[in-house]
């Protein structure tokens, strides 16, 4: 268990602030511990959280998506036609939905890996196409989505925030087996380091492309819950997810220069980030002030996180 | 399978070409099941390159490679695998930031995209077990491990594969006598069990006791393969360097003895690896640091420079007590030392800029000079003879030797009292190499004073007019005059007691 504690350092660390900040906020909100506000608060936490899954498959192979906010913005805008009407075909729409995302993602892969073209190029160029299409999609917001459903993906399972429910779905069927294949070592083989991996036999190329798609597969699920959460379609939402989602990965330990970190931690800073938000909302702290403390926490976090450099002992060692 | 009669790997007619560099050229060889075939050669005569080549990491710019008498394309690891070849890499293809657990996971032969299994975990454990690394935790991030584990790590993952052919390229530089005794007995029961096994080492008693078969290379061309115990040490010597070793090196002149001190260092330690070294180097003097790899010689230099956290000791130029917070005081002409790093590549020089702006980065800095003035470089390029197409284009177009003077004469400039160099031969040709010996010595002619650091024991014996060789972080011997021969280098470097009392005789 110590072991496990001390090898999964950074995650255990986002964990307990969160538990803290957690306790913080349900101890000062008017309402207190309700499933209303537990349900409120996850479904928030989880739309930043898929976006930050999103970029943590960016950046684990030392790239950076800037095309998440706009991903999530075209997939809301196309779930804003299809998440309505008969059964089968909300099924299908979502299936198109996050299928849309993933084409995203993937096209990112292809102009990286065979334009060999930096991600941060790359995805600040398709996140304008993407921002672009969704639009014209939706030139005002509106649409609709299925009520039912959304209601269904957005409330309580047995008083459990369904939210809390995906995530766990995430974490326990996806992350943890996925981390155990081939492709799920192969991301941070590529981001640690790319000659050792392409040494060891991984095809890079592929393992890179595969990274940029789940990226997009991830950001088409933000957009999707995004569209439970709101109902309607919005191509605006983009730019605050993007820096955000950003933002999360680094507060949850994943490393920008790649190969360290986790899909759990991932999660586990997006969820502080939105709870560090709903703190100041009823803290009484002006809502004007409230961009500059939540840049102050970050900004303490990001520092912690680079702690490490002070005890290299080689001053060339901080360059690498 | 196997066809009998057929080599297991053959090549013919291989080049490799980089840029202007012919890395290899037109190289024939043969490698067969059962055998230990020893690869020799100075630095940069090809020997990692057709290593490089044969484990899929590089494609040859002609000629072609079969395995059992079938020409094969070995376009990645991947693929070199698929045919049985397996390298362990001088350069580790480890993944520092996975455990030892996962670093296997990925090397195993059947490891795709998929569910790993786990097959082979087993077996990678009795090897390490065998090879005396049973404390390896497969827990462990491999970041954490030690230089030697990692190797024994390394060891295991091409063992795990169950290759064919293993090539073997300096994987046991950092181990110990008794491990690297133990490695050898597992090579040589693979080798038993049908396997080929190619071997680079430098280190002769190790070829003396692994070996079936020798081959030389020199510049880029197999000079002569042969079983062992056909050549003695003297000639082998001799096919390696190829040419007269003296005619290589200028003359020495006579010490001088009471020349004033310029460098004296007292004490100097850091962390484990660098233990109370004292240096003291005359006006016109060129002393060497010898040693293998990694026993602190490079980490005594960096420190000196100023590169180091937390250094203890005493350092003094010509009689004054400095402190040496970094390059920039370093540089200062107070301080007057240069450092010509180990890697020109990426520490010594900024590939894509031009020449020209890469000239001018040491004087940057340095209130007493424009950096930007031509003449301050004029004097130091053509005594280097530096061939260039035009100092606007940029450094990467130049060939290895002719970066590394660029890189000389950026710290030429500044006319540096004491010049630090870190193997600065490494990986060039032979008329660079007798170039920048000549310069060497007529800077230390002219006044200056000069530290080399070389893996080649022959310029600190040609070159050097003291030489003193690193072991573990400690000077452990001072060989000077009819002291400084190759036996006792070598001895040294390994610590044999006998020689390091003759030393001190």
């Amino acid at each position: 268990m110590l072991d496990y504690a001390k090898s999964n350092r950074r995650e255990v660390i986002a964990a307990a602030v969160l538990i803290v900040l957690l306790t913080i906020y349900l101890g000062t909100h008017p309402r207190g511990a309700s499933t209303y506000v537990m349900t409120i608060w996850a479904n928030q936490c989880l739309i930043l959280g898929l976006a930050a899954c999103a970029q943590f498959f960016a950046v684990v192979v030392r790239g950076i998506d800037l095309s998440v906010g706009a991903v999530m913005a075209l997939t809301n805008t196309i779930a804003s036609y299809l998440l309505d009407g008969s059964p089968a075909g909300i099924a299908m729409g979502m299936v198109a939905v996050v299928g849309a995302g993933a084409l995203c993602g993937l096209l990112n892969g292809v102009i990286v890996v065979f334009g060999r073209i930096q991600p941060i190029v790359v995805t600040l160029a398709t996140a304008s196409v993407f921002v672009g299409l969704a639009l014209l999609l939706r030139p005002t917001p509106g649409g609709a989505v299925n009520y039912d459903l959304a209601d269904a993906m957005t409330l309580d399972v047995l008083g459990i925030p369904t939210a809390l429910v995906i995530t766990a779905v995430v974490v326990f069927a996806f992350w943890l087996p996925f981390r155990r294949t081939g492709l799920g070592l192969g991301l941070y083989a590529l981001g640690s380091s790319e000659q050792a991996a392409f040494q060891s036999g991984i095809d890079t190329r592929l393992v890179r492309l595969a990274a940029f798609t789940l990226a997009g597969v991830f950001a088409g699920l933000a957009g999707l819950f995004y569209s439970f959460v709101t109902t309607t379609g919005d191509a605006g939402i983009g730019p605050g997810f993007t820096l955000n989602s950003i933002a999360a990965v680094v507060l949850g330990g994943v490393l920008l220069r790649g190969g360290v970190g986790s899909l759990v931690g991932a999660l586990a800073g997006a969820f502080i980030l939105k709870t560090i938000a709903s703190l100041m909302f009823f803290s009484g702290i002006p809502s004007l002030a409230q961009p500059l403390f939540e840049g102050l926490i970050l900004a303490g976090a990001i520092a912690i996180g680079g702690a490490d450099v002070l005890r290299a002992r080689n001053k060339l060692e901080v360059f690498k | 399978m196997t066809n009998v009669n057929k080599p297991l790997l053959e090549m013919r007619g291989i080049s490799m070409h980089f840029g202007a560099t012919k890395a290899l050229d037109g190289v024939d060889f043969l490698c067969n099941a059962v055998e230990v075939h020893a690869v020799l050669g100075e630095n940069g005569a090809g020997k990692s390159t057709l290593m490089k080549l044969i484990a899929g990491v590089l494609q040859p710019t002609s000629g072609d490679i079969q395995v059992d008498g079938e020409r094969v394309s070995l376009s990645s690891p991947k693929a070199a695998l698929r045919h049985g070849l397996v390298c362990m890499f001088q350069e580790l293809s480890l993944v520092p930031d996975l455990t030892v657990r996962e670093n296997l996971l990925l090397g195993a032969r059947d490891s795709g995209l998929g569910w790993l299994r786990g097959n082979g975990l087993e077996a990678a454990r009795d090897v390490l077990a065998r090879i005396g690394g049973e404390d390896i935790s497969f827990g462990a991030r491999v970041a954490d491990l030690t230089l030697p584990q990692r190797q024994q790590v390394e060891i295991a993952k091409a063992i795990m594969k169950k290759p064919r052919l293993l090539i073997l390229d300096e994987a046991t530089s950092a181990l110990s006598a008794s491990v690297v005794e133990k490695v050898f007995d597992l090579v040589r029961e693979e080798r038993d069990s049908g396997t080929a096994v190619l071997f680079i080492s430098h280190r002769f008693h190790e070829i003396e006791a692994l070996a079936d078969t020798i081959s030389v290379f020199r510049n880029g061309q197999r000079v002569e393969t042969f079983a062992k115990g056909a050549h003695d040490y003297g000639a082998i010597i001799n096919m390696m360097v190829g040419q007269k070793i003296e005619e290589l090196f200028p003359p020495k002149p006579p010490v001088n003895p009471e020349a004033e001190v310029v460098l004296h260092v007292e004490g100097l330690t850091w962390e484990d690896r660098v233990k109370d070294v004292n240096l003291t180097v005359l006006r016109g003097q060129i002393v060497g640091l010898g040693g293998l790899d990694g026993q602190g010689q490079g980490a005594f230099m960096m420190g000196l420079f100023g590169l180091l956290r937390k250094t203890e000791g005493k350092t003094a130029l010509e009689g004054t007590t400095t402190t040496i917070s970094g390059p920039k005081a370093a540089k200062q002409p107070d301080v007057g030392l240069a450092y010509i790093p180990e890697d020109r590549k990426t520490e010594g020089l900024i590939l894509d800029q031009s020449i020209e702006q890469n000239l001018e980065l040491a004087a940057l800095g340095r209130g007493d000079l424009d950096a930007g003035d031509p003449a301050l470089y004029a004097n130091s390029l053509e005594q280097l003879a530096l061939k260039h197409g035009g100092l606007d284009l940029p450094v990467s177009s130049l060939s290895g030797g002719n970066q590394q003077k660029v890189v000389l004469a950026k710290w030429l400039a500044l006319a540096p009292r004491c010049l630090l160099l870190a193997d600065p031969t490494r990986g060039i040709d032979v008329k660079t190499k007798t170039q920048i010996y000549s310069i060497l010595r007529k800077l230390a002619d002219q006044g200056a004073s000069v530290i080399l650091l070389s893996t080649d024991y022959e310029e600190l014996i040609q070159l050097c007019d003291e030489a003193h060789v690193f072991f573990n972080g400690e000077i452990v011997a001072s060989l000077s005059g009819d002291d400084l021969t190759p036996q006792n280098i070598i001895a040294a470097a390994l610590n044999v007691s006998a020689t390091r009392d003759a030393a001190h005789a």
